[in-house]
């Protein structure tokens, strides 16, 4: 399957956030929800099973200056097996203008047995942007050790690198599961906080959580190790 | 011209650099109870060579190919190819490292880790300077802290005669080596069994330099940023000791 989707906000200048623009295609559905002070809010609701793989779904998100936006999913994605030899792929891309603010706060992506997925994210943020993105990746479902998947993600922040990070997991990612990557832990993730009006707080870690400012900008990076779905939310909630 | 020796001798742990200062975080991932074993240091080496070392050897690799030019395009130079010889203080190189400089920023996301490879980009800078004191150390970026050590190896390697794969090799080489004798130390590991680990992942270091010589051809945004949650969390755990045997 092979969907595009698309979201374009603008301040409306009332202090609210216009949709000027919201399209997508089955299975990647875009729903406007309830806003809650001036931020426009959307779900992705998934409108098929999977991805699997073969699937090829694209996101585009632009958030024009003075505008916010926050994205949740409905439900978690299952990244499934597909053609042989086939790769499925989302691919989001995000542009955040001057002033303007993004949440991306998804539910988790699952890498299922035998899948190939790759989850690519590329966010260019203005200078006074505001950015919330959380990634979290649950290593195969209950019990079961997980097919290929790779997270990557790649930020800029007023045109100078400000996050580059590949997550591969999966049989062939040599040493994923071991004491240098994620020492067994089922489930990982990140949550990347922008925020141009906080000084960043002083690097922080305990056994499973860090967090870490990042050098290109003004931002924080929380990254973590769980056991479940459930304790990573937990350490990536603002 | 490099002759194998030179390959040997940047290759080599005991090269004025401080390496042997540094465990490859696995001081931390011992204390962590991570890594107990033959067993498991085997995974944690596995696991640093496709993650950071994968990582560093590119970088390494793209700041050869910014030395030496007429190599671009080919990831097994002649071996005849030279450093470029454009002045000291090109601004198109200076221009290049620098971007080098914040790519590698963005892929190192824990503050303690780039605070290390910079302190091991100076110590390699030190004794790169004092040799080879006609490479264009000089278009480094004045980065607080000195610029990052693949960056160093990379010009270093150049004004040495090595090839671009030679680089990426000794880069990818140094990330399994020094994790592997902290761990006999830190361990009490039978010396010779690690290095018959190490004789085990052989290939695999050999695959990963030559992944990241050819990586270095890629804009510098699409160079390898292969990532490790616990990488970053031991490092930054690790950091806040107050008693500890390696200082990363």
């Amino acid at each position: 399957m092979r969907a595009l989707a698309r979201l374009v906000a603008r301040a409306d200048g009332r202090g609210g956030t216009a949709l000027v623009e919201l399209h997508g295609e089955t299975p990647l559905l875009l729903r406007q929800t309830p806003t809650d002070g001036g931020v426009a809010t959307v779900h992705l609701v998934g409108g098929a099973a999977g991805p699997l793989a073969g699937d090829d779904l694209r996101l585009e998100i632009e958030v024009g200056p003075g505008a916010a936006v926050r994205v949740h999913s409905v439900a978690a994605s299952i990244a499934l097996p597909g053609r042989a030899g086939a790769v499925s792929r989302m691919a989001v891309r995000a542009v955040v203008h001057a002033d303007a603010t993004l949440h991306w706060l998804p539910e988790q992506l699952v890498a299922a047995a035998g899948c190939a997925h790759l989850a690519e994210s590329r966010i260019e943020l203005a200078a006074g942007a505001s950015l919330l993105w959380r990634d979290e990746l649950i290593c195969g479902r209950y019990g079961e050790a997980p097919g290929g998947a790779v997270v990557h993600t790649q930020v800029d922040y007023a045109g100078r690198p400000l996050l580059r990070q590949s997550l591969a997991v999966g049989p062939h990612a040599p040493g994923w599961a071991g004491p240098a990557v994620l020492g067994g832990a089922p489930a990982t993730g990140s949550l990347l906080v922008v925020d141009p009006s906080q000084a960043a707080e002083p690097p922080m870690a305990d056994g499973s959580v860090a967090r870490l400012p990042l050098a290109g900008g003004p931002a924080t990076l929380w990254t973590a190790t769980a056991p479940d779905a459930h304790t990573l939310r937990a350490h990536l909630s603002v | 011209m490099a002759t194998p020796s030179l390959l040997l001798l940047l290759a080599d742990g005991r090269f004025p650099a401080g390496a042997h200062a540094h465990s490859g975080g696995l001081e931390a991932a011992v204390a962590a109870g991570r890594v107990t074993d033959l067993t498991s240091l085997e995974a944690f080496l596995a696991g640093r060579l496709a993650t950071a070392g994968l990582v560093g050897a590119a970088f390494a690799a793209a700041a050869h190919r910014v030395a030496m030019p007429e190599t671009v395009g080919s990831a097994h130079p002649a071996r005849s190819a030279r450093p470029s010889d454009a002045p000291v203080g090109s601004p198109a190189r200076s221009g290049a490292l620098a971007r080098l400089d914040a790519e590698l920023d963005a892929r190192t996301a824990a503050p303690a880790l780039r605070a290390v490879s910079r302190r091991q980009g100076r110590a390699l800078l030190r004794a790169g300077r004092s040799i080879w004191s006609d490479a264009p150390f000089a278009d480094l970026p004045a980065t607080p802290g000195g610029a990052h050590q693949p960056l160093v190896l990379g010009l270093l390697c150049a004004a040495a005669g090595l090839s671009r794969v030679e680089t990426a090799t000794i880069a990818a080489y140094g990330t399994l080596t020094g994790a592997a004798s902290a761990g006999v130390r830190l361990l009490g590991l039978d010396p010779y069994q690690v290095q018959a680990l190490l004789v085990g992942l052989a290939d695999a270091c050999d695959g990963t330099a030559a992944d990241a010589a050819r990586a270095a051809d890629d804009p510098p945004e699409r160079l390898p940023a292969a990532a490790a949650p616990l990488a970053d969390i031991h490092a930054e755990i690790h950091a806040t000791w107050e008693v500890r045997l390696f200082a990363s």
